[in-house]
């Protein structure tokens, strides 16, 4: 385990060396950003919608109450949408979406020497294999988030529309009453972190990947499992730091 | 000139490399031969410092490689050219690109200089017009053009060549080793080619080292080869009937 960390931390490193010619990065990090956020955008918008049009059904369901105000659904949409639900599940299913594709990607080049070769023209392979989708990660995911977010309070409001569950009114209401910006800072801080720990351990998982296609299979299941993991992990430290 | 000195090799308990010296001159197709197992291929990742040797030392024109840091390393980096075993041609690029991405961070040229460079490599490997194909879109035999072209584009000093015929029919065989030792000669590279294929051998073997159970085993050329009572290269170079009955022309 220490091993696989030191490798970690090392990869990381050496990612973040002075490129050789920024212009040939630049475009590495534009070509992963459209590959990432706009690759990713029609599976968020669905997930988001769905998310939270359930969110607030489900929310209404519970708080049948002639004490409860139903605008009480709107806040606890907005609040568990921004806290959990679009950082998180977006972050989850990026992993699969992105994160799978980083270490297939990167596994692909080692075992058929593309990574080889790059070294042997004298690149840094880890500054510009990695650190492109990296840059790309921490700056995609939180603009994903933020999507998700906005099209998860549409749904929610798409749901009251058509279940009548809540009044349309209520649920505006709802959105707008007590609201504390801190659930945007633990919203943006999570969608950085989360779009660090999976484009790093996905690149991790493929750059250190040996043998053919089935250690690139494997490469990718383990680096989408091991984001996972750890984004649920911080997902539960910065929630408890934060809030 | 490229000097191999006492090189050891071992992964775990396995040694793979067992003190191989050698010299590799300007001009010449140097091939490394041998069995599979023996050791070729990681000779030759110890050399372009793709693995460290356990022991022993790699100098270029004098200046001894395996001591240097990575950054001192991109200077000799930028003169070696090397076509792998399968290509390895960046897929998300087309031809072009792949020509030009050396050019691209190792060089300030312009755009048009660039393009007029990697038009005379594709020229070179009787590939022109084929600048915005993808790998994908390539046979075998191309696709080593490709990395030939590629492995040119920054002029190098030194050519390395992970067995060059693998996968190819004989015809393109006999052509790739012929680009290989054309561009060794037009240019004066240090050219190591490590192959198992005879026709290469007896076709372009300016200066041979054979390995056997990671040792070096033999040194000549390929005028002697076909001489030696050296058993176990004998028995690696004549096990084909075909190279048996060619023998007992000679």
């Amino acid at each position: 385990m220490f091993h696989s960390l030191g490798r970690y931390i090392l990869l990381l490193w050496l990612s973040f060396r002075k490129p050789e010619k920024f212009k040939v990065y630049w475009a590495e990090v534009m070509r992963e950003m459209v590959s990432q956020g706009i690759g990713s955008l029609g599976i968020i918008v669905i997930i988001s919608v769905f998310i939270g049009a359930v969110a607030t059904i489900q929310t209404a369901f519970q708080l049948v109450s002639d004490l409860v105000p139903r605008s009480v659904v709107g806040g606890i949409t907005r609040d568990s949408t921004i806290l959990e639900f679009s950082p998180t599940i977006s972050a989850l299913v990026l992993a699969g979406r992105i994160g799978s594709s980083i270490a297939s990607q990167i596994g692909t080049m080692r075992v058929t020497e593309q990574i080889d070769a790059l070294e042997i023209m004298g690149v840094n392979t880890p500054g510009y294999i990695v650190s492109p989708k990296i840059i790309s990660g921490v700056s995609m995911v939180p603009l994903l988030v933020i999507v998700s977010v906005l099209l998860g309070l549409g749904g929610g409001y798409l749901a009251c529309a058509v279940s009548n569950t809540v009044s349309t009114a209520d649920y505006l209401s709802g959105l707008t009453d007590g609201f504390n910006t801190v659930i945007v800072t633990v919203c943006a801080v999570k969608s950085l972190a989360f779009g660090f720990i999976i484009t790093s351990i996905c690149a991790y998982q493929g750059f250190y990947t040996s043998g053919g296609a089935l250690e690139v299979g494997q490469a990718a299941t383990r680096g989408v499992v091991y984001s996972c993991i750890m984004i649920l992990f911080a997902d539960l430290i910065i929630s408890k730091v934060l809030l | 000139m490229i000097e191999v000195q006492n090189i050891h090799k071992t992964f775990g308990e396995n040694k793979v490399l067992q003190g191989i010296t050698a010299n590799f001159k300007p001009g010449k197709n140097n091939l490394i031969i041998g069995g599979s197992g023996s050791g070729k291929t990681t000779l030759l990742k110890c050399i372009v410092g793709l693995h460290e040797p356990t022991e022993g030392n790699v100098l270029y024109d004098g200046h001894n490689f395996t001591d240097m840091h990575f950054s001192e390393r991109v200077h000799i980096r930028k003169e070696i050219g090397m076509l792998f075993q399968n290509s390895a041609l960046f897929d998300s690029m087309t031809v072009e690109e792949n020509i030009m991405f050396p050019l691209n961070l190792f060089t300030d040229q312009s755009k048009e200089e660039k393009l007029d460079r990697a038009n005379f490599c594709l020229k070179r490997v009787n590939l022109e017009g084929k600048n915005k194909l993808f790998p994908s879109e390539l046979s075998g035999g191309m696709k080593k053009r490709v990395g030939i072209a590629r492995a040119i584009s920054m002029q190098p000093k030194y050519l390395f060549v992970d067995e060059p015929n693998s996968g190819l029919d004989p015809l393109t065989s006999i052509l790739i080793d012929e680009l290989i030792a054309e561009l060794t000669e037009e240019y004066c590279i240090t050219t190591v080619v490590v192959t198992h294929d005879m026709n290469s051998v007896m076709g372009i073997g300016d200066h041979i080292i054979f390995l056997y159970n990671g040792q070096k085993w033999w040194e000549g050329t390929n005028h002697e080869i076909a001489h030696t009572d050296n058993k176990e290269l004998n028995d690696f170079v004549f096990a084909s009937k075909f190279m048996k009955a060619a023998r007992e022309k000679l």
